[in-house]
C-alpha cells in the first residue's frame, strides 16, 4: 500500500546541504559610480520560460523530476489522469509543483494512492489535485504550483510560480 | 483551487533592522520568534553585508534555514506612528522551538492589523456606545463614564452580586501578568466580585482542582523531560496539533531516542500517526477507550501497577501522606484525599472490569501498566504523563485527574528527570490576581445565573461565550433577549441626557434586562449584544509577560502600535476603576470610592511592577527579563545572580509538595471510585442519540478563530467548521464530502461540513470546537461536575443533511490527514 518513492531531485537537494552554482543570475556588472540614478526594477520577478518535458513522456502517477526556475528549485511534473483546475495538456491533467516543503524545506514525496505530496520533516501533506492545498500540516502557505504551457509539439514549458518557493526571498534568484 | 498569495518576492531585512523578542502568543508552548522592523523606504540586499542574516541571499537556502521567511511572516504596520516593514520569524536560538514555526505562530505577522496591506481590518479602533439603534464611535471618556455610571448604580460596598464578570485568566494574546493583574485588582481588589467566570468555562474555578488539592501543581516538569524519558503517557491530548512544537521539538526527539508512547484517546489522532511514523507501530500503544471511561482505565492501571509491585515505596513513605483520610469527600471535594493505602482500597478495579467499561483489551491495559511503571534494570522507569482537555473537559474531571496523579505519585515520577504529571495547556499562563477565595467553592455557575435572569451589568473581557460556552443555544437566546431589553430602552430615549439615559438603562435592567460591556480586540459575536464596546490591544502592541507549559517566563517586547485608540486591558481596567471612583465620589459614596484608589499606572510596566513584581519577591523586572531574551527564565524565579535571573527547572525536585498549602508538604492520593458518566443528562443523551460528537481543536484554527476568521489561508481550507465522520456512516446518512449537516439533540443544533475520516469508529464523530459559523457548544448540555467544570467532550446527537456543500466548501480537499511516506 505504501509508496515510499522519494522524489529524487528533492532528496538530492536536501542531502546536499551545500549550494551549487546558481542558474539564472544576471552577470555581475559594473555600475557607474556617479551620478546616483535609481535602477529601474520591475514590479514582479521576470520568470524564464523553461522546457520541462514532453507530453509523450508522461505516465499517470509517475512524477518526473524537474527544476524550475533554476536548478536549485526542484519540482515534479505530474500527469494525474483526470482533469483538474490549472491542469494542462489534452486531458487537462498535467501539473507541476515545487517539492520543497513550504514549512521547512524538506523534500516531498508522492503518494499515488491519494495523489498527495507528503513531507518526512514534520508530516505535512499537500493535494496535487487541488492546487497544492495543504491537506494537513505546518506550512503557512499552500504548495507552490508552477504555471505550465504546452506547445504544438507537446513540449511543456514552465513559466511562472504562484507562491514563494521555500528557501529564497525571490522566486527568481538575483544578486 | 487552493488559495495562493501570489507573492513572488519579499523585502529583505536590512542589517540594521530593529530586533524585538517575541513569544508566540497563541498556544501554551510559547515558541520564540523575532520581530524585525525597518523603515518603509529602506530595504536590505542579497549581499551578506546588506542583510540581517549576514549571508548571500542570492543563493537558495537549505532545509531548516533560519535565513528565510514566508509571506505569512511579513506585513507593514505602524510603529510610533510611522509605517514600517515587519517580519516575525521563528527564533532558531530559542530552546522551546529551536527555530520551528507552527501554522499559527508563523502567521503572527500576517494577522497584525495593517492599513497598508489591509490585513485584520476587523480590529476595533475606537470605543463604541449603543446610540440611535447601532454602535457609534466615541471617546474613552464618554464610553467609560457611561460604564461607570451604570455599574455604580448596581454595586454597593457589601454587595456586588449584580455585577457579573467574564474575564480571561490566561497569558498570551490578550492576557499576561499585566492584564490579569489589572482586571484582578479591579474585580477582586477594589471589589469582591463573586459572580464571575473564566473565558472557557462557566465559573471562576480551577480546571485541575484535584491535582492542586493533592499538592501537585499541574505544570511541574521541564520540556526537556520528554527527551530524557522512557515512556510518554499522553491522555486526552493531541500535541502535534495543539502544542505543535512541543511535540516536534521535544516529544519527537524523545520518541526517536527510543521512548515508548501510550496514548489514551477515543479517537485516532494525527499525533498517534506521527508517533507511529517516528517510532514504529510496536513502540506506540493506543488505548482507544470508550468516551468518558478514563477514570476506570486509570484506576485499573493503578491497581495493576500496585499488584505488580512497581511502586516507589521510599518516595511514597517520604513524600506522601501517611494514615487514612486527610480530606473527606464533601461539596468542595468530589472525592476524598488521603494515603496511598486508602487510595489502593478505594480505586481498586480489575483489568477485566476496566476492559469491559473502557472497551479495550485487558492485555493492553496490562501492557500499558508495564510501559508506564515496570522498572528498567532495577531503576525507576521514567515516564512523563501529559494530559489536556480530553479529561479536563471530560467526564468526572476531579476524580479522573486525581487518578492520573495517583499513578505518578505511586511510581515516584513527579519532580524527577524524565518524569512529571502535567497538563499540556491551551493558552499560555500569566495569572496574578488578588485572592479569589471570596468566590467560594463550588463557584457560582455564571451562565445559569444569566439564564435564570440574575445580574444586571455584565463586564466581558476577551470572552466570546456565543462561540465557546456550553449550553450555548439557550445562553444566546437568553442573553440576546435580556440585552435587547436594554437596547430598546436606550433607543426609546434617544436624545436624552446622560442622567436620563442612565435612568432608562437602570429601569430596563430592573425589569430583567442586562447591560453589557465588552472589552475585546474585535467585534465578537457576544459583542453584538453589547451596549459599550472597548478596544484592547494584544501581544506586540504592548509589552506583555507570560509563562509557557514548563513555566518559562518571557517578555514580548512591543514592536508596533495598537490599532487606533485601543489600549492594554490593564490600562482599561485602571480607567474603569478611576471612573468608578470619580462617579462614586460625585454620588457622595466616599468610603466605597476609596476602594478604587491605586490604579494610577502610566503604562503596562507599572501594572507589572504593582502586580507580579511586588507579589513574587520583587526580583523580576522588564529590564531583567528582556536581557534573558526568548529563553527567559523558568518560574518560580528565586534570585538574580551575575546579571541573570535564576529560575527553577522542575518543581518538587526535593520531594516536598505544597500546592495544597499543607504545612507537612506531603502529597495526597485521590480516592476516586469509578461512577459512570457523572454529569447530569449525559447518560440520557447517550441513550437517545446515535452519534458521539467528540470535539476539540485542530492545528490550523486557533481557539475561536477570532483572527483566523479574517485570514484567507485559513478560511480557504475550512470555510465552515468540519465534522469528521466514517465514510460508512456518511453513506448511511446520504452524505457526500463537504455536505452541510445539522447536528441536533435535546439542547440545541449546529452545523458543520462532513469530512470523511476512515479511521473514525462507527457512530463516533469529531467536530471542531469554537468555530464562528457552527458553534459546537450549541449541542453540549448544561451538565457540569460538582465544581462546575464543563463536560464538553461527552456529547451525543443526531446528524442529518441540510444542504449540499457550500460553494466554498466544494473547493476544498477531503483527503486523509495521515501522512504517507
Ligand atoms: S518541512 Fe515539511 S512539514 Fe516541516
Amino acid at each position: 500500500m505504501k509508496c515510499n518513492r522519494l522524489v529524487d531531485a528533492g532528496r538530492r537537494q536536501f542531502l546536499r546541504g551545500g549550494v551549487l552554482g546558481v542558474a539564472g543570475v544576471a552577470a555581475a556588472s559594473v555600475l557607474p559610480a556617479a551620478p546616483a540614478k535609481a535602477e529601474i526594477a520591475l514590479a514582479r520577478v521576470a520568470y524564464p520560460s523553461n522546457r520541462v518535458g514532453n507530453l509523450k513522456d508522461l505516465k499517470v502517477d509517475e512524477p518526473v523530476d524537474i527544476a524550475y526556475p533554476d536548478d536549485n528549485s526542484p519540482g515534479i511534473l505530474l500527469k494525474l489522469g483526470k482533469p483538474v483546475e490549472g491542469g494542462v495538456g489534452p486531458d487537462g491533467d498535467v501539473v507541476a509543483y515545487s517539492v520543497l516543503c513550504p514549512h521547512k524545506g524538506f523534500p516531498l514525496s508522492y503518494h499515488a494512492a491519494d495523489k498527495t505530496l507528503n513531507c518526512p520533516g514534520h508530516y505535512s501533506r499537500f493535494d496535487t489535485e487541488n492546487g497544492g492545498q495543504q491537506v494537513w500540516g505546518h506550512a503557512t502557505q499552500n504548495l507552490t504550483q508552477f504555471e505550465l504551457r504546452v506547445d504544438d509539439a507537446g513540449d511543456i514549458f514552465a513559466e511562472g510560480a504562484d507562491e514563494l518557493i521555500y528557501g529564497r526571498l525571490s522566486n527568481v534568484l538575483q544578486a | 483551487m487552493a488559495y495562493k498569495r501570489r507573492i513572488d518576492r519579499l523585502p529583505i531585512i536590512p542589517a540594521d533592522a530593529k530586533e524585538h523578542n517575541v513569544t508566540c502568543h497563541y498556544c501554551i508552548v510559547g515558541c520564540g520568534y523575532k520581530a524585525y522592523t525597518w523603515p518603509l523606504n529602506k530595504q536590505g540586499g542579497t549581499d551578506p553585508g546588506q542583510n540581517k542574516f549576514g549571508v548571500d541571499l542570492s543563493q537558495q537556502q537549505q532545509a531548516l534555514t533560519p535565513n528565510w521567511y514566508a509571506p505569512s511572516m511579513y506585513n507593514v504596520v505602524k510603529q510610533d506612528g510611522r509605517d514600517v516593514h515587519l517580519v516575525i520569524k521563528p527564533d532558531a536560538d530559542c530552546v522551546v522551538n529551536g527555530g520551528l514555526g507552527s501554522i499559527r505562530g508563523a502567521r503572527i505577522a500576517e494577522n497584525r492589523r495593517s492599513d497598508i496591506t489591509g490585513s485584520q481590518q476587523q480590529r476595533l479602533t475606537e470605543p463604541m456606545v449603543w446610540r440611535y439603534g447601532t454602535w457609534q464611535p466615541t471617546s474613552w471618556d464618554d464610553a467609560l463614564d457611561l460604564v461607570a455610571r451604570v455599574t455604580a448604580r448596581v454595586i454597593d460596598k457589601d454587595n456586588e452580586n449584580d455585577l457579573l464578570v467574564s474575564m480571561f485568566d490566561h497569558g498570551g494574546s490578550a492576557g499576561g501578568y499585566e492584564n490579569t493583574w489589572g482586571t484582578g485588582k479591579l474585580y477582586f481588589g477594589a471589589m469582591k466580585v463573586k459572580n464571575c467566570r473564566i473565558h472557557n468555562r462557566p465559573a471562576y474555578n480551577s480546571e485541575v482542582h484535584s491535582t492542586r488539592d493533592m499538592g501537585v501543581g499541574e505544570l511541574n516538569y521541564a520540556y526537556e523531560d520528554y527527551g530524557l524519558t522512557d515512556t510518554l503517557f499522553l491522555i486526552g491530548a493531541n500535541p502535534i496539533e495543539t502544542q505543535t512544537n512541543l511535540f516536534l521539538n521535544h516529544m519527537l526527539p524523545g520518541i526517536q531516542n527510543g521512548a515508548r508512547v501510550v496514548v489514551v484517546d477515543p479517537r485516532r489522532t494525527v499525533t498517534i500517526n506521527a508517533c507511529e511514523e517516528a517510532a514504529g507501530k510496536d513502540k506506540v500503544l493506543h488505548l482507544q477507550i470508550a468516551s468518558g471511561s478514563d477514570l476506570a482505565l486509570f484506576n485499573a492501571l493503578f491497581t495493576e501497577i500496585v499488584a505488580q509491585g512497581w511502586v516507589d515505596s521510599d518516595f511514597i513513605k517520604a513524600s506522601t501522606f501517611q494514615g487514612d483520610i486527610a480530606v473527606p469527600e464533601d461539596s468542595a471535594h468530589p472525592a476524598a484525599l488521603g494515603s496511598f493505602e486508602a487510595a489502593v482500597a478505594a480505586c481498586h478495579l480489575s483489568l477485566d472490569d476496566a476492559a469491559a467499561i473502557c472497551g479495550v483489551a485487558a492485555a493492553d491495559i496490562a501492557k500499558a501498566a508495564a510501559w508506564i511503571a515496570e522498572p528498567k534494570g532495577g531503576a525507576r522507569r521514567k515516564c512523563v504523563t501529559a494530559y489536556e482537555k480530553g479529561i479536563i473537559w471530560g467526564n468526572d474531571n476531579y476524580r479522573t485527574i486525581g487518578a492520573l496523579v495517583n499513578i505518578g505519585l505511586a511510581t515516584g515520577n513527579i519532580g524527577r528527570e524524565g518524569g512529571g504529571v502535567c497538563r499540556l495547556g491551551g493558552h499560555q499562563e500569566g495569572y496574578m490576581r488578588p485572592s479569589d477565595a471570596h468566590v467560594g467553592r463550588p463557584a457560582p455557575y455564571l451562565d445559569q445565573l444569566i439564564i435564570a435572569g440574575q445580574g444586571k451589568v455584565h463586564h466581558i473581557w476577551a470572552n466570546d461565550h456565543y462561540k465557546t460556552t456550553l449550553n450555548a443555544a439557550e445562553f444566546k437566546r437568553t442573553y440576546a433577549r435580556r440585552t435587547n431589553m436594554v437596547k430598546e430602552a436606550m433607543d426609546a430615549r434617544a436624545g436624552a441626557t446622560r442622567e436620563e439615559m442612565v435612568d432608562a438603562i437602570v429601569s430596563a435592567i430592573n425589569a430583567g434586562g442586562l447591560f453589557s460591556v465588552d472589552v475585546d480586540i474585535i467585534h465578537t459575536q457576544i459583542g453584538q449584544a453589547a451596549h459599550v464596546i472597548l478596544p484592547a490591544v494584544e501581544s506586540g502592541e504592548m509589552n506583555l509577560t507570560s509563562m509557557n507549559g514548563e513555566r518559562r517566563m518571557r517578555l514580548v517586547e512591543k514592536y508596533m502600535d495598537g490599532p487606533g485608540a485601543s489600549k492594554p486591558d490593564c490600562m482599561i481596567a485602571a480607567a474603569i476603576a478611576q471612573n468608578l471612583e470619580r462617579v462614586l465620589r460625585e454620588e457622595g459614596r466616599n468610603d466605597y470610592a476609596d476602594q478604587f484608589k491605586g490604579f494610577d499606572w502610566a503604562s503596562e510596566e507599572d501594572a507589572f511592577m504593582d502586580g507580579y513584581h511586588a507579589n513574587t519577591g520583587q526580583i523580576v523586572t522588564y529590564d531583567r527579563l528582556r536581557a534573558m531574551g526568548n529563553n527567559g527564565v523558568q518560574e518560580p524565579v528565586t534570585g538574580f545572580e551575575d546579571g541573570k535571573l535564576v529560575g527553577t527547572k522542575r518543581l518538587y525536585a526535593d520531594g516536598k509538595f505544597d500546592r495544597h498549602g499543607r504545612d507537612d508538604k506531603l502529597a495526597l492520593f485521590c480516592l476516586g471510585t469509578w461512577r459512570g458518566l457523572q454529569a447530569p443528562g449525559k447518560e440520557q443523551q447517550r441513550a437517545n442519540h446515535r452519534f458521539l460528537i467528540n470535539n476539540g481543536r485542530a492545528n490550523m484554527n486557533w481557539q475561536n478563530w477570532f483572527l483566523d476568521q479574517k485570514n484567507d489561508f485559513v478560511m480557504d481550507r475550512f470555510p465552515v467548521p468540519f465534522i469528521q465522520i466514517h465514510p460508512d456512516d456518511m453513506a448511511s446518512l446520504g452524505l457526500k464530502p463537504g455536505d452541510m449537516v445539522e447536528v441536533y439533540n435535546d439542547v440545541g443544533a449546529t452545523q458543520a461540513l462532513a469530512y470523511p475520516e476512515p479511521t473514525a469508529r462507527a457512530n463516533e464523530t469529531f467536530m471542531i470546537f469554537g468555530a464562528p459559523s457552527g458553534t459546537q457548544g450549541n449541542v453540549v448540555n448544561a451538565g457540569v461536575n460538582e465544581l462546575i467544570l464543563p463536560n464538553y467532550k461527552q456529547t451525543w446527537a443526531n446528524i442529518r443533511k441540510i444542504s449540499d456543500a457550500t460553494p466554498a466548501a466544494q473547493r476544498v480537499s477531503y483527503k486523509s490527514w495521515e501522512v504517507e511516506l
